[in-house]
């Protein structure tokens, strides 16, 4: 065997595998009377993409993927993010031609299957949450926080209201609230968490006043934790003319549970690609629906869809886009994330049906309640009560110096993803678990096995942990090297080195 | 249909450890009078139930591909999509993964991006990508965004051209109606038939980002160099709002010196999808690297000196900066990012140049047998890509219901956001439009129009 | 345990002052919470008022942003320039690294080494 590396090497980038004149696709020649283009001028000198045959491209991005952790080859424990299995039925659902092939500006007669499907999933999303009415245009999360707070704007510029300024946002909150709160020049007041991981009632008190906006809420919130003085919570803020915003990134705790609209809340946010099984794709395409009260409704942004004409005996409803009295404007260009977010989701909840969606929160809650009295004895858990969908817990081990980041690394040893680091502030070394529903016990049991392990290793060979990940592809990286060097493109363009 | 792996016994367990009785004593935080309500939703489906189901509801609709023959455009393209780029995000390990924040075990979605940074750079002629926006209309706004906080919000000027897509433009006003700005430049007033130095005497000191599209609304091809000169004159930022396709032919935004060059990518291997989702690409330069909105990898080394890639520069990003930060977005399209990156590198360079020259070719073929009808002529005289408009002698929504009848979709009402081309219909023409595709449009639009 | 020289008044937000020579920068404790800075970019400039408090300046590193405020108030004289090619000098000589000179302070009311060293420490509990 001599003379073959059997060592690692890394897959060259797309450009490093080019080779002139391959080509991976080719198209009809033109059937049309040639046409000259216009003048040089206006025209492009090179194209420099790469060129490859197909069976290039494909074993490049097969190498690729291999890298990856995915929820599809393992346990994937992030916090906050709900990494849930991706049912493969929504797969075919989204990309049936129907779907696929159909451009969003075609006139509504023709597309009635697509606006009814939108519909029905306004009405859906309508009955999960308790709200008055949702939107589906919001692109992701963020942007459905961005779209809530644009309309409690104009809620209270429409009522003339003009010294409202505040927003209140809990110490424990994703920083999507205050930058949502901040993009639109309102002043962040952050209200601290009680010793049971509730709002602190009293500051709360304190700070709601004439020039409150409102307030941003994640409950049960990053802790994990169901408020236990929400409808308080809620009346403090509304007493002052303030409006309560809910953040749905937790929502998968809550189906068939409780509805946010029920308990008072003026505006929240799904996140399609958390609770509703929508795949996170490395980092997206998302979907954020927002649901709002009688108050905002109407503020939606435009276009919603609606019912035109009533159905009668010989023709069916007839669906369109309507256009809210005091829209704050559109999100985004067409009509939401249709295809990637809206018919996964819709197949999702078809076939969940009310019962299975109330299972889906159950179990959540179960698993997570059963990780964290596995691991209760090993790492401390602040705020220890009975959790919803994830807990937090101190990733260190006394008596070492080992971190939240160490034991995350170790993890990756195990086969595990590791949950979210040091995310909520408010806990030294944080590590955010959410195990989600679609986990079985077995995988549980090893998950707990595997930290209980590595605080032992972080006892007695401390270096081991500190050191990890050893069996990965990859190593830890030089994170320093990447920002100051930054290299963000693998070619440079012409003349690049002379500046 | 569920899809929760745990047995009636082992759940019996697993509350046992727990110590609670049942899985709804594990709710008591919650206020008991709003506790499990009842949902009123349809019944629970079987996967089979649930697979007919959806394809009624498709089969319901009429698509670009079985039922109907397209030259609607404005925004988005129906292009061919070569059949690798969807196995490839068919991969579970792509399509199952989260955000690559442990760059350990997500090297294959951080070296996609990575490559997909470069492809955009490649494209329009910029220095950096960023990881990609939710949408081109997105995009737009994020370069308003980034131009405001340039100047620190000292500028307070947002020109944007009047033939920049309209639902772009509403965007942008809908971004930035908290911020102390304003948006003008497109006015009911503006001028469509000028040049674009038309906008030259609006630009002043106060002028933060001029925003133009290329090719623009209405399919025109403009060298925007000289504006670019001005608006740099004047220390302003131009953001070129660009098509990709188009940038497999013409003159690149970089080489007119553009500051921020954003766009649609749904042509470069997405599905119309009825709109989304798709991919807002942002490239910019170097020195505005600090200022843009969203993810961002970066090349570096591991710990066992192999070449590796991250998110860099996260600072920058709401989850640190909170308040302070320039915008909130916390995603990126990661999979229709790497989507556009399997096409262009399956087309490559030869087979995106002939994607192009076929539009090119058909649109003006297209263009000079349409124009050919009584009643009939191109609005514009200006050099164009695949969308051109044209003047009827009827109104165009009665000409497309009658087009439709035969299984056409004639183009896009440009009357319906300007007053001033009433009875103009924009029409589109890609690769996927044969010569007897045209040529029946046309003989369809005579009879229709005698 | 950080450097402190005797020499400069300190803020309780960490930034550091000359009062003989009006120059503006970021303690040496401060650099180490923030760790490995890879940008920085000063706000203001030559000519401008500043109030004690009001943002001068901005630093982030790999894993953190932080803005830098006049400790002082008055006249911003001068900016230095070579710092935002190089921002990492900032974790090498925090001293050396001044940010901007500023006109018409002498910083009285701000604490002295001894008293910001307490500062840090009563921080780190």
């Amino acid at each position: 065997m001599s003379g073959i590396s059997t060592t690692f090497t890394t897959e060259p980038t797309i450009f490093e595998l080019s080779s002139s004149g391959r080509t991976g696709a080719t198209f009809p020649k033109s059937d049309v009377p040639a046409c000259d283009l216009p003048n040089d001028n206006l025209l492009r000198d090179d194209l420099p993409l790469p060129e490859l045959a197909e069976v290039d491209v494909v074993r490049h991005y097969m190498a690729l993927s291999r890298y990856n952790y995915s929820v599809d080859s393992g346990f994937y424990p992030l916090g906050s993010c709900t990494m849930k299995y991706n049912p493969k039925i929504n797969e075919d659902t989204c990309r049936l031609p129907g779907f696929l092939f159909t451009h969003p500006l075609q006139p509504i007669e023709t597309v009635q299957g697509n606006l009814l499907l939108m519909y029905q999933m306004q009405e859906w999303l309508r009955e999960i949450s308790g709200f008055a009415a949702v939107t589906l245009q919001p692109a992701a999360g963020a942007q459905g926080e961005f779209t809530g707070v644009l309309m409690m704007r104009a809620y209270h510029k429409a009522r003339g209201d003009q010294k409202r300024i505040k927003m209140l946002i809990p110490d424990a909150a994703h920083g999507t609230n205050p930058a949502s709160a901040g993009m639109l020049g309102m002043t962040v007041k952050v209200i601290p968490s009680d010793a049971r991981g509730n709002v602190d009632l009293e500051v709360l008190k304190a700070e709601c006043d004439e020039t409150v906006v409102g307030m941003m809420l994640t409950n049960p919130n990053t802790l994990g934790l169901f408020d236990e003085h929400i409808e308080q919570v809620v009346k403090l803020v509304r007493d002052c003319g303030g409006l309560m915003y809910g953040d749905g990134a937790n929502l998968n705790a809550l189906l068939g549970i409780i509805r946010p609209g029920d308990v008072g809340f003026d505006v929240m946010h799904f996140n399609l690609h958390k609770t509703f099984a929508v795949p996170h794709g490395g980092g997206g395409p998302g979907s954020g629906p927002v649901g709002v009260s009688e108050r905002l409704v109407d503020f939606l942004p435009a276009p919603l869809v609606g019912i035109l004409e009533e159905p009668d005996e010989d023709m069916p409803a007839l669906y369109g886009f309507v256009t809210p009295k005091q829209s704050i404007g559109r999100m985004k260009a067409f009509h939401g994330h249709f295809g990637g977010g809206l018919v996964r989701t819709y197949t999702y909840i078809a076939m969940h049906g009310p019962d299975g969606l109330k299972d889906i929160a159950q179990y959540a809650v179960l698993n997570a309640n059963y990780l964290a009295a596995l691991l209760r004895d090993t790492y401390k858990i602040p705020f220890d009560r009975i959790c919803m969908h994830e807990f937090v817990m101190e990733g260190r081990v006394e008596g070492t110096d080992v971190r939240a980041l160490d034991i995350s690394k170790r993890l990756m040893d195990y086969k595990f993803h590791p949950p979210t680091n040091y995310f909520p502030l408010i806990v030294r070394e944080a590590l955010m678990i959410e195990p989600t529903e679609t986990e079985n016990k077995d995988t549980l049991d090893s998950f707990a096995a595997a930290l209980i392990k590595i605080a032992a290793e972080a006892r007695e060979n401390p270096e081991l942990v500190k050191t990890a990940p050893h069996t990965t592809l990859f190593g830890r990286m030089d994170e320093v090297k990447a920002a100051r060097e930054l290299v963000l493109c693998c070619w440079l363009p012409e003349g690049y080195e002379d500046e | 249909m569920t899809y929760i792996p745990i047995s009636p016994k082992e759940r019996d367990a697993m509350l046992e450890k727990v110590g609670v009785q049942s899985l709804d004593a594990l709710f008591e935080a919650v206020p008991a009078k709003h506790r499990f309500p009842k949902l009123n939703l349809p019944a629970a489906l079987t996967e089979m139930e649930a697979a007919s189901l959806l394809d009624e509801i498709a089969l319901s609709n009429e698509n670009v591909r079985a039922d109907l023959v397209s030259f609607l455009g404005a925004g988005m393209y129906h292009h061919y999509i070569p059949s690798v780029v969807d196995h490839v995000l068919r991969r579970g390990e792509f399509y199952t993964a989260y955000t690559p924040y442990q760059p350990e075990i997500s090297q294959g979605t951080l070296q996609g991006i990575f490559e997909y940074q470069s492809l955009m750079t490649a494209l329009t002629g910029m220095e950096v990508s960023n990881a990609s926006h939710y949408d081109g209309a997105t995009a737009a706004a994020e370069a308003v965004n980034l131009a405001f906080a340039n100047f620190r919000g000292k500028r307070r000027k947002v020109l944007v051209s009047a033939s920049v897509h309209p639902q772009y433009r509403e965007v942008i006003r809908t971004y930035t109606q908290g911020m102390d700005l304003t948006v003008s430049g497109d006015g009911a007033d503006a001028d469509l038939q000028a040049s674009p130095e038309a906008l030259t005497p609006l630009i002043d000191q106060d002028t933060a980002v001029v925003l133009v599209q290329y090719p623009d609304f209405f399919g025109r091809v403009f060298d925007y160099t000289k504006l670019i000169e001005t608006a740099h004159a004047q220390g302003a930022l131009v953001c070129v709002i660009a098509n990709p396709t188009a940038l497999a032919l013409f003159k690149t935004p970089g080489a007119m010196d553009a500051d921020i060059v954003v766009g649609e990518g749904q042509p470069l291997g997405l599905p119309m999808w009825f709109g989304g989702p798709s991919l807002g690409f942002f490239t910019t330069r170097k020195a505005y690297v600090h200022k843009m909105a969203g993810r961002l990898v970066g090349e570096t080394v591991d710990s066992r000196g192999q070449r590796a890639y991250v998110l860099t520069l996260t600072a920058r990003e709401q989850h640190i900066k909170r308040e302070k930060a320039t915008s909130n977005i916390c995603s990126n399209q990661g999979l229709l990012a790497l989507a556009s990156a399997v096409y262009l590198s399956t087309v490559g360079q030869t087979g995106f140049k002939q994607v192009a020259n076929l539009c090119y070719q058909k649109a003006h073929y297209a263009a000079a047998e349409l124009s050919k009808i009584e009643g009939v002529g191109l609005c514009f005289g200006q050099p164009f890509f695949h969308e051109f408009a044209v003047c009827l002698p009827k109104p165009v929504a009665e000409v497309n219901a009658r087009l439709l009848e035969h299984g056409i979709l004639g183009g896009y009402d440009l009357g319906q956001d300007y007053p001033s081309l009433k009875d103009h219909l924009l029409v589109a023409v890609t690769e996927m439009n044969t010569k007897d595709e045209i040529d029946l449009f046309v003989e369809l639009l005579r009879e229709v129009l005698s | 345990m950080s450097n402190t020289p005797s020499s400069l008044k300190y803020a309780k937000s960490d930034e550091w002052f000359d009062p003989a020579t009006g120059k503006v920068g970021i303690s040496d404790y401060a650099q180490a919470q923030l760790s490995d800075i890879v940008f920085m970019e000063i706000t203001v400039s030559v000519g401008d008022q500043v109030e004690a408090g009001g943002q001068i300046a901005s630093v982030e590193s790999v894993k953190a942003a932080s803005e830098v405020s006049a400790p002082v108030s008055g006249k911003i004289v001068a900016i230095n320039e070579d710092l935002a090619s190089g921002p990492e000098a900032i974790n090498g000589e925090p001293y050396q690294s001044w940010f901007v000179q500023i006109e018409g302070g002498d910083g009285a009311d701000m604490l002295d080494a001894a008293g910001y060293e307490k500062h840090c420490e009563e921080r780190a509990h």
